[in-house]
């Protein structure tokens, strides 16, 4: 039972979505969108499940003095004054009402930053990522190298002042054999996501059950 | 050069300002049309049908007509292959659009009455098509089996309405219980699914099918060894995605093999989180890996947790993670967007092993670049098949391979064709492309 309802609830919804993709009736819409809903709803009820997560593991961390456990404090303490702040609390630096709120300040002036300052550091784990691929260890990885620079001179300027052919060859190289390669890549995936939607629909994979699915 | 520099702007500022005298030209000449001359009455007829602007200059007769042409018949019909919400609605533009800025459609249902039951559901610029699918605005939905009623006014500069004929529709909206523009999806579908059962049958018969044999598959077991040997744990990213992408539903049925694997060797493992609904589904999966290795007392409950939602906040935690506990092997599977490299790279200097695997074409490379392995693409899909070895997963897999043998043999046709083609000036293969290209479709 425990294994069975979920595989049929599974089975039945997949089936009937797959069946709605082909009926545009105001019916079948009815029906797809109110499965729809259903995903918010759950996943706020999940959220606190996870909260309940990082709260016991970190709970856990500062109870068993373990290492680094001073850490946990600066994950759990935000974690809980954020929503304080923004909804029981939300008062300004100088206590009224109508200035931007503590919550605002802190989410402006730290959380943006911080979230900016990690994405910005994309710009050298990039070069330090390209540095690596692009040394000519072998055949191959020359014929890389040599794409890129005809690629990425092609993109700019220069490319076109140093040999009028860069760019041509550049866009040649995108639209062909890049191209031709992005496709098949995303032809495999649609093929693997199918039959990993039926082998799910039909319960040949039931993994996701986790320990109802054996 | 430098002469060009200032030469772009002057040209744009002359162009402006030509452009502005002969829009104030043009608006001086309709007022003095529309305006009233000294002596005349204007009656403000704003609304009405068939709307004029009536001097009324006393000793003369009244000339009612008006100021500016209204649009003519109004046709509407259903349209097709839609859940019965939309209704294609065309007019004919007045004979002489002069002074005519725009056409404010709008809409009611029949048999309603009063000035205020009229929807403005689209204004159409002067020169625009005066054909249209109405039912896009949700804030006037179109109701499914209801005959509406439309009229269409010519707007002025000034923004006056004059209005043509109301007219009731000549069709009335209808859902269709199936759609023509996806049959070919439907064939294609059809022969993907009976494909997938064949070879789950000829699996299920005992038939032995060959894999081939995937190198960051095959280094799964060695990267759990390594990290037991070294003492330290495994980190598992289940991806960033939540539960309904079909990549992160991959990468829990790789996870549990993987548990699997690890709780066998007595490895401590980590499985962080982005989604709530994925780390349940997760914890779930680890827990029954545990149960199946013979070892639940091993299972550590906060082996699986949730970091955050945000997606650069969850980098910085991973990657402390990395930073402090050092883990000797890193599994990145699913679906990933701008962190895969901050993840890799991170994960590249602490000197784990590290295999990704994503359907994510714009991050394959930086997974390549900076991991031992990297399963790309559909092999992600497949990892579940080469780790478990069951019949009818494997079926699975070798149906995918039965469709990408169909695709590739289209191509060599169409490649054979279009060469055809070009020796003999024919059109043989846009004669097939027309027959074999799906449509947009919504």
């Amino acid at each position: 039972m425990k294994r069975t309802v979920p595989l049929m609830i599974v089975m039945v919804g997949g089936i009937l979505m797959m069946v709605q993709y082909f009926i545009p009736h105001q019916y079948s819409q009815a029906v797809f969108d109110s499965y729809v809903s259903w995903a918010p709803i759950i996943a706020a009820f999940a959220l606190i499940l996870g909260v309940g997560s990082l709260t016991r593991v970190h709970a856990h961390k500062i109870r068993r003095k373990a290492e680094n456990w001073q850490y946990s404090w600066a994950v759990l303490i935000p974690l809980y004054a954020m929503p304080v702040l923004a909804h029981i609390w939300p008062v300004s630096l100088s206590g009224g009402m109508d200035e931007p709120s503590i919550f605002h300040f802190l989410f402006m002036h730290i959380q943006v930053p911080i979230q900016a300052t990690m994405f910005s550091m994309l710009a050298f784990y990039i070069a330090s990522a390209a540095f690596r691929a692009f040394r000519a260890k072998s055949a191959l990885a020359t014929v890389l190298l040599l794409a890129a620079v005809i690629v990425m001179l092609g993109q700019v300027p220069i490319g076109d002042l140093i040999a009028k052919w860069f760019p041509q060859i550049g866009l040649w190289i995108l639209r062909y054999p890049n191209l031709a390669a992005k496709r098949a890549i995303m032809l495999g995936v649609g093929f693997g996501i199918l039959a990993t939607n039926l082998k799910i629909i039909f319960g040949v994979e039931r993994n996701w059950l986790g320990g109802a699915g054996k | 050069m430098r002469k060009d520099w200032i030469g772009i702007p002057a040209l744009g500022i002359l162009l402006l300002l030509a452009s502005f005298a002969a829009a104030q030209d043009a608006v001086e000449e309709m007022t003095q049309d529309a305006d009233p001359r000294p002596g005349e009455m204007m009656e403000d007829t704003a609304g009405v049908e068939g709307t004029q602007l009536q001097p009324a200059v006393e000793g003369v007769p009244e000339e009612p007509g008006p100021a500016l042409d209204v649009p003519g018949a109004i046709t509407v019909e259903d349209k097709d292959n839609d859940a019965g919400d939309q209704l294609v609605v065309c007019f004919e533009p007045p004979a002489d659009t002069s002074g005519v800025f725009a056409y404010n459609v709008y809409r009611r249902k029949a048999g309603e009455t009063g000035e205020v039951s009229w929807n403005l559901v689209k204004i159409i610029p002067v020169l625009g098509p005066t054909l249209f699918i109405d039912g896009y605005d949700p804030e006037y939905p179109i109701e499914p089996g209801t005959r509406y009623e439309y009229r269409v006014a010519s707007v002025s500069l000034e923004g006056e309405e004059y209005f043509g004929e109301p007219q009731v529709a000549q069709a009335v909206p209808a859902g269709e219980l199936y759609h023509t523009g996806k049959t070919k999806v439907l064939i294609a579908g059809g022969l993907f699914i009976f494909l997938i059962f064949y070879y789950f049958g000829k699996a299920q018969r005992g038939r032995q099918m060959y894999l081939r044999p995937i190198a960051g598959i095959e280094a799964i077991d060695e990267a759990i060894g390594r990290a037991t040997e070294m003492g330290k744990p495994v980190l598992y990213v289940p991806g960033l995605s939540t539960i309904s992408d079909v990549a992160t539903i991959a990468s829990l049925t790789i996870l549990g093999r993987v548990a699997k694997k690890v709780a066998q060797y007595q490895t401590p493992l980590m499985v962080p989180n982005r989604d709530p609904i994925v780390y349940t589904v997760a914890d779930e999966a680890v827990k029954q890996a545990y149960l199946e290795a013979g070892r639940p007392d091993a299972f550590d409950p906060d082996s699986v947790f949730f970091l955050t939602d945000s997606q650069f906040a969850f980098v910085a935690g991973v990657n402390g993670i990395m930073m402090r506990e050092k883990p000797a092997t890193n599994f990145y599977l699913g679906m990933f967007w701008a962190e895969s490299l901050l993840l890799a790279e991170t994960g590249s200097l602490t000197g784990a092993i590290q295999i990704a695997g994503t359907d994510a074409v714009t991050q394959l490379p930086f997974f390549i670049t900076t991991c031992d392995y990297t399963l790309i693409g559909e092999e992600l899909y497949a990892a579940s098949a080469y780790l478990g070895r069951e019949p009818k997963q494997i079926g699975a897999v070798k149906g995918q391979d039965a469709c990408k043998g169909i695709i590739m043999a289209f191509i060599t046709i169409a490649f054979v064709l279009s060469i055809l083609d070009m020796v003999a000036d024919t059109e043989t293969l846009e004669w097939v492309r027309r027959i074999v290209t799906v449509p947009i479709v919504d």
